[in-house]
């Protein structure tokens, strides 16, 4: 086989691993979307603050040191403790509960019927907010990650395929791991949503705000119950990234990379999410070894936006996304 | 007592129609430009200049073009820091290509060009809409500032990549490159908000202004009572875009000297605009003055109270500006979603009945 061509399917295979990511962060967007219609912009800046959360837990740093530094003088930094990490994952998920609630509680149980736009706009002060209590709370500087998550190359890959076709693809572990997990996590929230009572409620409230209420759903609880799923997404997107790259700001620009993943796969679907994360992921990589080079590179920053943005005018709600009638 | 239309009688259609009908308000209107025009000029300096004035005059251009958008018809736009770039990268090519032409039409044509990549960039909105429309104007942010970035040919082959603006004159004076005076500067910037804002003002009493509405508050039945969708929602891309380019051109030319486009028209700045136009309040021109203001007061505050007088490490003053700033726009949604210009009309309303208010 020529080289080129087997370069293009290495890179294929790394797109579609790299779309699952995006694909996760995604799921969260979509998670909140259908079940409140807010699009949760802060969903980026989630998973920073929950990665950063674990971090700080697991090293046991002091919240907020810097600022007691600061104020009162002195120099605590750590307790001096290490936490498991499983421990800390669980802890984690309290705290983005936690947020959850309060969230609900303070911003959003406030806006109830307002305009789409006017909820958008909540979301992106909350995403300032979360990120500055972030930084303040567990300091900005960059962060490793390490819960124990296979890395590097996956000789097993390597040399099936050196065998196969006398050239070893490289395939990060971290990556298998992540479309494992990123697996798993669809399938839990499609049979929590399809089998459990709270699921089933989740759905309703989704269909139909005013007939879920009218039945006797509570509404805050729904909400408080899809804000901590989406804070419980968060923390996996943020641990998958925080390995891969580090915890640090730009954690929180995923959320960026997402939203053509969700135009792509419409904002109300849980496949489209996971479909249109791949074809982001398989299509801005490939445009970038076949085009890149050509064009001056780093097309990744825009390709997902101009493909989704051309895509959406032959099929205005995305690819899976419910069709919209519009009535006066 | 003061603030009232009682005993001002409007006896022809124009007096009728104007812009501040209401005396007081008009006179108001009458100082505050005196103010600015005349008494300004004389106590400037450059410290009020560079960290007060200019950013509020400029951002105050790009809030209206915002405004004029996403407020008056209702498309959200995320990309005002891409199309502020290409207002400041017109601007640049001009200004290198034609040295001798007056810096006033330098800033008027990189709007013009500005309009033309906006309504290019409007296009898609005939078929999306809403939260898909606002990701959509997305990759006109991401594109233009890879273009800028990438093809050399923007930034006039320079060995940094960077624009730096020459010294450009108008009428003799210099209001670009290093060595300009500050009430200069101040001054250009200030006539282009001001007819900026009368322009504005007044395109939204007109039919377009009501076309854009018209289409704001309900699309389809504005299409069905004759509003045309592509001429309304174009128009409006094209004349925001406009505005949104002369602010750009402004905001590299005159106010920084040099960019990079990354930094300085990034992601954030559209936010930042974004912002601005929320808190003031949508479809408001007075609304895009004071968010603003608002936006660009409050860090300068915010790092006079926290790093000059309490003495904070810088870092955690800038924390600090993240999480109010955050607040502060979930409070103001929560509070008054229709922004600080509704509050300015329920004083106004409190002041024409005041001190006996019933």
């Amino acid at each position: 086989m020529p080289d080129q061509l087997l370069f293009a399917m290495e890179v294929t295979l790394n797109g579609l691993m790299a779309g699952v990511l995006y694909a996760l962060v995604a799921l969260g967007f979509v998670l909140i979307f259908k079940a409140s219609g807010i699009f949760n912009y802060a969903q980026g800046v989630m998973a920073l603050f929950a990665a950063a959360t674990l971090v700080g837990i697991m090293e046991g740093q002091v919240p907020f040191s810097h600022l007691i530094n600061a104020i009162f003088g002195g120099e605590v930094t750590h307790f001096g403790w290490h936490v498991p990490a499983l421990a800390a994952i669980v802890l984690t998920v309290l705290v983005m509960v936690l947020l959850a609630w309060l969230v609900q509680k303070l911003v959003m149980q406030h806006l109830v019927n307002q305009e789409p736009i006017i909820l958008f706009m909540a979301t992106i002060g909350l995403a300032y907010f979360l990120e500055g209590v972030s930084d303040l709370m567990w300091g900005s500087e960059i962060k490793t990650l390490n819960v124990g998550l296979p890395q590097g190359l996956n000789e097993t890959i390597d040399q099936i395929t050196y065998d196969a076709f006398g050239y070893g693809f490289f395939i990060d572990n971290l990556d298998i791991v992540a479309t494992v997990i990123a697996g798993l996590l669809v399938v839990a929230l499609m049979l929590f949503s399809q089998y459990t009572k709270q699921g089933r409620a989740l759905r309703a409230v989704a269909d139909d705000h005013q007939a879920a209420l009218s039945v006797g759903i509570s509404l805050n609880f729904i909400w408080v119950l899809v804000w901590s799923l989406a804070g419980f997404v968060a923390l996996v997107a943020g641990i998958m990234w925080g390995a891969k790259s580090g915890v640090q700001f730009s954690l929180s620009l995923i959320a960026l990379k997402a939203l053509p993943v969700l135009m792509l796969g419409g904002f109300t679907s849980i496949p489209g999410a996971i479909v249109g994360g791949l074809i982001i992921g398989v299509g801005e990589k490939l445009f970038e070894f076949l085009l890149g080079p050509a064009l001056g590179g780093a097309t990744e920053n825009w390709f997902a936006y101009v493909l989704a943005l051309l895509f959406l005018v032959f099929r205005p709600q995305g690819l899976f996304g419910e069709k919209i009638i519009e009535r006066v | 007592m003061i603030y009232r239309e009682a005993g001002d009688f409007h006896t022809s259609y124009r007096e009728d129609n104007q812009t501040f009908p209401i005396r007081f308000d008009r006179y108001r209107y009458y100082a505050v430009l005196a103010i600015a025009f005349v008494v300004i000029p004389f106590f400037i300096n450059d410290y009020w200049a560079n960290a007060l004035l200019l950013p509020f005059l400029i951002y105050s251009i790009a809030a209206i073009g915002l405004n004029i958008l996403t407020g008056y018809c209702g498309q959200v736009s995320l990309g005002t820091g891409g199309f502020m770039a290409v207002g400041a990268y017109a601007c640049y090519k001009l200004m290198t290509a034609f040295p001798e032409v007056s810096m006033f039409i330098h800033v008027i044509l990189a709007g013009g060009i500005t309009a033309g990549v906006g309504m290019l960039f409007g296009l898609p909105s005939l078929r999306i809409k809403g939260f898909y429309l606002a990701v959509a104007t997305l990759a006109a942010q991401f594109f233009l500032v890879w273009l800028f970035n990438r093809v050399p040919w923007f930034y006039n082959y320079s060995a940094s990549g960077q624009i730096s603006a020459p010294e450009r004159t108008v009428f003799g004076i210099a209001v670009t490159g290093p060595n300009t005076e500050s009430w200069a500067t101040y001054l250009f910037c200030l006539i282009f908000l001001v007819a900026s804002a009368l322009i504005a003002r007044n395109l939204t009493r007109g039919t377009l202004g009501r076309t854009w509405m018209a289409i704001r508050d309900m699309d389809i039945a504005a299409e069905i009572i004759g509003v045309n969708p592509l001429r309304a929602k174009l128009t409006a891309f094209g004349i925001s875009s406009f505005f949104v380019g002369v602010s750009g051109a402004l905001f590299f030319a005159v106010y920084l000297g040099a960019v990079e486009v990354g930094e300085a028209f990034g992601i954030q700045k559209s936010f930042l605009i974004l912002f601005m136009v929320i808190i003031g309040g949508l479809g408001s021109i007075f609304g895009s003055f004071a968010g603003a203001a608002f936006l660009v007061l409050l860090p300068v505050l915010l790092k006079v109270v926290g790093a000059d007088m309490l003495g904070w490490p810088t870092d955690i003053v800038a924390h600090f500006q993240l999480i109010i700033v955050g607040a502060m726009i979930v409070l103001f949604l929560v509070l008054e979603p229709h922004g600080l210009a509704q509050l300015w009309r329920v004083a106004k309303e409190k002041l024409r009945l005041w001190p006996f208010p019933h």
